[in-house]
C-alpha cells in the first residue's frame, strides 16, 4: 500500500484570549497605532449590532442578524481587501460591509424592509447579502472568474457560516473555482451554530477547512476572535489570489455569542453555561487587552471612542428614520431595465391603490 | 442567406455574439471540445478558446450560480443546461438570485444571463429529457422565458436574449434542432422580444402555441382550411412577459380561441393566457376557450410519448368544438 496525498490544515493564531502576542507579530501589526483602527471599526460594529437589536425589539426595523463575537471575521476580512475587490457576503456580515463603506443607515434601511438599503453608495460592486445559504459561494467564484478573464487586478471574497458549508453550493463553488484558479477567497465563519444546530451536528469533519482540500484549495483555521489572525490569513490569501495563485479557504473559529437572529431564543436549544465562558475570548476585548498591555490605549481613550461611535449609530438612526417610505412604483421600476408592457397595468392599479399619505402601512 | 436547422441557427447566433461582443462568454457541461451533446455549441471553443467556451465540472447549480456573479461583474454568460430534466438545481440561483439582482439593489447591479436549455418530448430521448418547464418559469417575476418555434426565430430571438440587460431562459425544442431548416441571413438582426409572431393569418379562430407544438397546430390550421376554416396562428415566443395584446386582438376578431401546448395542462401558461382572455376578452369570445396540451401525468417514455403530445387530430378537434357554438 502506498500513501497518494497526505494534507495539513494549520491553525493561526496570534494573541490570546488576554491579548498576549503567542508568537511574533505580522508586520501590519507591530506598531500597535495601526491596530487601533480596527479596534475602532469592530468597537463601531457591536455598537450598531446593539443598537439594531433594540431597534428590532421596538418595532422600528424587522428581524436582525447579529454578529456579536464575531466581529474579528468581518473587520479583519474586509480590512484587507481594497476597494476593487468584491465582497460577497451572507446576512451576517455587516461587520464587513461597514468596513467596506456600506452605511449604517443603509444597513438599517434594508433591514428595516427596503431593498434601497442594498443600492450602497460606496462599495458599488459589492454583492447584497445573501438569505438562501452558501448560495454566495457560487456567485463570489462567477465575480473571481470576470477578473481573471479580464485580467483584473481584483478578488472577490465571500463569507458564510459553518451551517452553508454543508451544502451543495460551497462545494460546486469552491470545485470550480480550484478548477479555473479564479481570484477567490472562501471565509468561514465557523460561530459553532446554524441556527439549533451545532458544529458537532453539521459535520463530522475535524475541521471544515479541510473540506477545500477535498477541491484542490488550500485550507487553514485561524482563531476567528483574534483579529491578528484573521487579518493575517486574509491578507495572504488575498494576495496570492490577487497574483494568480487561486482560491484559498480560511475557517475562522469564533462564537455566537447572541440568538441566530432576532427572531431567535437560542436558550430553547443551547445551555446559557456554554455561552458564559465564552465572552473571555470575545475578539474586541482581547485586541483591547493587547493596546492595555503594550500602553497603546487608555480609559480615557475608550471612552471617547465609544462615545463617538455611539453617536455614529444614533446618527445613522436618524437618518434610516427619516427616510421617506418608498412609492409602490418602487415594487415595479427596477424589476426589468425597463417595465415590459405586462406589468403597466399592475403598475398603475398598485399606485391607484397605494394609501393616500405614502406611508408604509402594515 | 444560408439554409439552416435550428440547432445551426442558435450555433450561428452564439457565434456572432461572441464575436462582436467580448462580454460574452459560454459555459456548461460538454459544451466546449464536444461542442454540445446536441452540437449547439460546435466549433465555438476553437474559434473563441477555452475562456470564453467553458467546459465545466458536472455541477448545474454552481453553472446557474457562478453565471449569476459573472453575469453582475459585467460578463454576458450564456449558461447551458444539457437537458431539460436538469434545470432543478439552478432554480434556486435562478429565482432568488438571478431574476432579482437588479430589482435588490435597486440597479446598481444586474444580472443578464441566459440560461439555454433543449426542451420538450418527441425525440424518444431518455428519463428526465422531455420535460417542458416552461410554466415554472414563466412564474417568476424578473425573469424573460423564450422559446423559438423555427431556426430563423431561434436566431433573432437568442441575439435578442443575449442582448437583453436582464436574465432569460432560453428553451430551444429539441424536436425542432433537425426537424427542418430555412434560409436565415446571419446578420445579427435580432428579433424583438416581448412579442407574440403571427404565423398565419385567418379570421374563424385564433390557435396560440409555442415552441415544437406549432408543428402540429399549423398542421391543424391547415387541415382546418382545406375545409375553408381560417384559423389565425400565433407563436407566443416570448412566454414570460406574455404579449397579451396581440392574443386579445386576435380574438377580438375570431371570437374563439386554441391554446396548444406540450407541458402539462394544470397551471400551465394555457391557464394563464385563459384567464387574461376571461379577464379582458370575455365580450370577443364566441365559445368558451379550449385547452389542447400535455396530460396531468409523468412525460411517459418514448413508446407512449406521442400519445401524450398533442395531435393535429386533438387540435382539430377542439377547433371544432369552439366552432359548434354559435
Amino acid at each position: 500500500m502506498a500513501v497518494v496525498a497526505r494534507f495539513e490544515v494549520e491553525y493561526t493564531r496570534f494573541l490570546d484570549a488576554e491579548g498576549k502576542a503567542t508568537q511574533p507579530l505580522p508586520p501590519f501589526a507591530l506598531d500597535p497605532a495601526a491596530l487601533i483602527p480596527l479596534y475602532r471599526a469592530m468597537t463601531q460594529a457591536r455598537l450598531f449590532d446593539a443598537k439594531a437589536i433594540a431597534l428590532q425589539r421596538t418595532g422600528k426595523i424587522g428581524t436582525f442578524a447579529s454578529a456579536l463575537g464575531q466581529e474579528a471575521i468581518g473587520i479583519g476580512v474586509a480590512s484587507a481587501m481594497r476597494v476593487e475587490d468584491v465582497l460577497v457576503p451572507s446576512y451576517r456580515d455587516h461587520a464587513a460591509q461597514l468596513q467596506r463603506g456600506v452605511t449604517m443607515a443603509e444597513s438599517l434601511l434594508y433591514w428595516g424592509g427596503d431593498e434601497r438599503g442594498s443600492n450602497f453608495a460606496v462599495p458599488r460592486m459589492d454583492f447584497p447579502i445573501a438569505v438562501p445559504i452558501a448560495t454566495q459561494v457560487c456567485h463570489a467564484a462567477g465575480c473571481a472568474y470576470a477578473f481573471k478573464l479580464r485580467n483584473e487586478p481584483r478578488v472577490a471574497v465571500c463569507i458564510l457560516g459553518d451551517g452553508g458549508t454543508s451544502k451543495g453550493d460551497f462545494y460546486e463553488a469552491l470545485n470550480l473555482a480550484a478548477v479555473w484558479q479564479a481570484p477567490l477567497v472562501v471565509v468561514v465563519n465557523n460561530n459553532q451554530w446554524a441556527i439549533s444546530v451545532p458544529r458537532s451536528q453539521q459535520s463530522a469533519a475535524p475541521t471544515l477547512a479541510q473540506k477545500a482540500i477535498a477541491a484542490g484549495i488550500e485550507g487553514c483555521q485561524a482563531d476567528g476572535n483574534d483579529i491578528v489572525a484573521v487579518r493575517h490569513l486574509a491578507q495572504q490569501a488575498i494576495a496570492k489570489a490577487r497574483a494568480g495563485g487561486g482560491p484559498s479557504l480560511i475557517e475562522a473559529i469564533s462564537y455566537r455569542l447572541g440568538d441566530h437572529t432576532t427572531a431567535d431564543d437560542a436558550t430553547r436549544y443551547r445551555d446559557p453555561a456554554e455561552v458564559e465562558p465564552q465572552w473571555a475570548f470575545e475578539p474586541i476585548r482581547r485586541l483591547r487587552n493587547h493596546l492595555l498591555r503594550l500602553n497603546a490605549w487608555s480609559a480615557e481613550q475608550e471612552e471617547a471612542l465609544v462615545r463617538e461611535c455611539s453617536e455614529a449609530v444614533n446618527a445613522a438612526v436618524e437618518a434610516y428614520l427619516a427616510t421617506p417610505p418608498p412609492t409602490a412604483a418602487d415594487m415595479f421600476d427596477q424589476l426589468y431595465a425597463a417595465l415590459p408592457a405586462a406589468l403597466r397595468e399592475q403598475r398603475a392599479a398598485a399606485l391607484h391603490f397605494a394609501p393616500h399619505d405614502g406611508g408604509d402601512h402594515g | 442567406m444560408a439554409e439552416l436547422n435550428l440547432v445551426e441557427a442558435v450555433n450561428r447566433a452564439l457565434a456572432w455574439e461572441m464575436e462582436h461582443d467580448p462580454a460574452v462568454v459560454l459555459l456548461g457541461e460538454d459544451i466546449g471540445v464536444n461542442g454540445g451533446v446536441f452540437r449547439a455549441t460546435v466549433g465555438l471553443q476553437q474559434r473563441f478558446g477555452a475562456a470564453r467556451v467553458i467546459d465545466t465540472a458536472l455541477a448545474e447549480t454552481a453553472i446557474a450560480g457562478t453565471a449569476v456573479g459573472m453575469a453582475a461583474m459585467g460578463l454576458k454568460p450564456v449558461a447551458e443546461i444539457q437537458f431539460s430534466g436538469f434545470i432543478y438545481p439552478t432554480l434556486d440561483h435562478i429565482i432568488n438570485h438571478a431574476s432579482r439582482l437588479r430589482h435588490r439593489t435597486r440597479g446598481r447591479l444586474a444580472c443578464p444571463l441566459v440560461l439555454r436549455s433543449p426542451c420538450g418530448a418527441g425525440i424518444h430521448a431518455p428519463e428526465h429529457h422531455s420535460e417542458s418547464p416552461e410554466a415554472l418559469f414563466a412564474h417568476v417575476p424578473g425573469l424573460r422565458v423564450v422559446m423559438p418555434s423555427s431556426p430563423g426565430r431561434a436566431y433573432g430571438l437568442l441575439l435578442a436574449a443575449i442582448r437583453d440587460p436582464d436574465p432569460v431562459i432560453f428553451l430551444e425544442p429539441t424536436r425542432l434542432y433537425r426537424l427542418f431548416k430555412q434560409e436565415v441571413a446571419d446578420d445579427g438582426a435580432a428579433l424583438p422580444l416581448d412579442v407574440c409572431f403571427t404565423l398565419r393569418a385567418g379570421n374563424d379562430l385564433t390557435l396560440v402555441s409555442w415552441g415544437a407544438m406549432l408543428q402540429e397546430t399549423q398542421a391543424a390550421a391547415e387541415v382546418l382550411a382545406a375545409e375553408g376554416i381560417g384559423a389565425e396562428v400565433v407563436d407566443l415566443a416570448t412566454l414570460k412577459p406574455l404579449d397579451m395584446a396581440t392574443i386579445l386582438d386576435s380574438v377580438a376578431r375570431t371570437g374563439r380561441c386554441v391554446i396548444v401546448h406540450e407541458a402539462a395542462r394544470s397551471g400551465g401558461l394555457g391557464a394563464e393566457i385563459a384567464a387574461n382572455l376571461a379577464e379582458r376578452g370575455i365580450y370577443s369570445l364566441q365559445a368558451p376557450v379550449q385547452r389542447v396540451t400535455g396530460y396531468d401525468v409523468v412525460v411517459p417514455l418514448a413508446r407512449l410519448e406521442y400519445q401524450y403530445l398533442p395531435s393535429v387530430e386533438r387540435i382539430v378537434a377542439a377547433a371544432r368544438q369552439t366552432l359548434e357554438v354559435t
